[in-house]
């Protein structure tokens, strides 16, 4: 017990800002983002509870915490629709940064709402290949795919982020 | 391509919010939450998580408290909004009149026995560092009885106050000095002053001619005893030879 505690601790550190941002970029705006990040670390401290010793010690843990928190975001989609996303933020920004930081937290903001607008299935290739910057294999293990079905997502997804998509009429 | 993938990298590299490894861990109870209560005893900081309440402290303040917590309890620790029902349970843990759960994790089962013995001893009654140390199991171990509730992390609702050195002075308190000591125990109703002169005159128990049992002074079932049927004794050797037994609740000695 108290050392899947130690275990789990380490992992909150060293992955908070990889779940948070991967988060955020599936679901577009930050209040969201932290419910789904602290979410999916709620779920792996329930998980690392069940699991034998040799099964923790062996877990490749990005892909195990990605996959997870691609679960999250799927089962919120399917509980009530995402919400229409307000570009200019409702939340204070608590950092006194500079106009330039806020002008670059803006823009971030902006982006992480057109791919959270994504069709679910090239979101979730698109953040983990581009925003979370996984392997392809890395990619197919966390989302449970082939390795050219992810591909063909990540180059579909990208192609609605550029808007130039022909294809886009099957959706 | 490579602005928007370069946009991308930049989400990317996101930080989580302030607070966030705290709020996880705290959600798990791997991180107390704590508040300022307004109680019988003034102003006091109390920390809690989901197996109960962890510590506690009459800081002046948050700073101070967040101090000591890091130093004594270790853990990650934030400031919370109480939950609704928590500051009712407290004062009617402080008024005796409810037991709350806590956490002492992080303590040795030695200090552990001892604290959960010291809350055995009602309100409005006081035991010797001896009585604990002979409860536990470890009549020897006076000393470190006195140590274990020095370090209580959880004063006032683990009432160590209501521990007293073995020759009956009330002796000294980690919680705010001798002082408050005194404070604590006469707003819960013992009457200090008695107890202390009858502890310099070297008595320390009290023996009801009636019933022919003897008890500590502070024990509520000789509170009822008349006066002339009172009387009183140095030790529990000379009580015995007097035809006393002791008392089957506050247990002044091993019934033999």
């Amino acid at each position: 017990m108290e050392g899947v505690d130690r275990h789990f601790e380490r992992m909150v550190h060293e992955h908070k800002d990889r779940v948070f941002a991967a988060s955020l970029a599936m679901t577009g705006n930050r209040h969201d983002a932290e419910e789904v990040a602290q979410d999916t670390f709620f779920r792996a401290y329930r998980a690392l509870m069940t699991y034998p010793p040799e099964r923790v010690r062996e877990l490749k843990e990005k892909a195990w915490l990605h996959r997870i928190a691609v679960n999250v975001v799927r089962n919120r989609v399917r509980r009530v629709r995402p919400r229409l996303v307000e570009l200019n933020g409702s939340e204070p920004d608590h950092s006194p940064g500079t106009e330039a930081q806020a002008i670059e937290r803006m823009q971030i903001d902006e982006l992480a709402t057109r791919v959270a607008e994504l069709p679910i299935r090239f979101r979730e290739a698109v953040v983990l290949r581009h925003v979370r910057e996984l392997s392809y294999a890395e990619v197919a293990e966390a989302l449970g795919q082939p390795v050219g079905t992810v591909k063909a997502n990540v180059h579909r997804g990208l192609k609605l982020l550029r808007g130039d998509d022909d294809e886009h009429a099957d959706d | 391509m490579n602005t928007l993938t370069t946009d991308l990298k930049r989400l990317g590299a996101e930080k989580a919010p302030r607070g966030f490894a705290e709020r996880v861990l705290g959600q798990v109870g791997m991180a107390d939450s704590y508040a300022r209560f307004e109680t019988v005893l003034g102003d006091v900081f109390v920390a809690w998580n989901r197996l109960g309440v962890s510590a506690a402290a009459r800081s002046a303040s948050a700073a101070e408290f967040e101090a000591w917590f890091q130093k004594d309890v270790g853990r990650p620790l934030l400031a919370a909004e109480a939950p609704a029902d928590l500051a009712e349970k407290i004062q009617d843990e402080l008024s005796g009149k409810r037991r709350m759960r806590f956490d002492l994790r992080g303590l040795t089962p030695f200090e552990q026995a001892v604290l959960r013995k010291t809350r055995q001893i009602p309100r409005g009654e006081v035991r010797p560092y001896g009585w604990v140390a002979r409860e536990i199991g470890r009549p020897a171990a006076v000393r470190a009885v006195g140590t274990a509730l020095a370090n209580n992390p959880i004063p006032y609702f683990i009432p160590c106050h209501r521990v007293v050195r073995t020759d009956g002075q009330i002796g000294n308190y980690g919680g705010g000095g001798p002082e408050a000591k005194r404070a604590i125990l006469t707003l819960e109703g013992v009457r200090v002053k008695r107890l202390e002169e009858l502890a310099r005159a070297g008595f320390h128990y009290q023996g009801v001619r009636t019933t022919k049992v003897f008890c500590y002074p502070t024990c509520h079932t000789g509170r009822h005893a008349l006066e002339k049927n009172i009387v009183w004794l140095h030790d529990a050797a000379s009580a015995r030879a007097a035809g006393f037994r002791p008392c089957k609740v506050c247990r002044p000695a091993v019934a033999s």
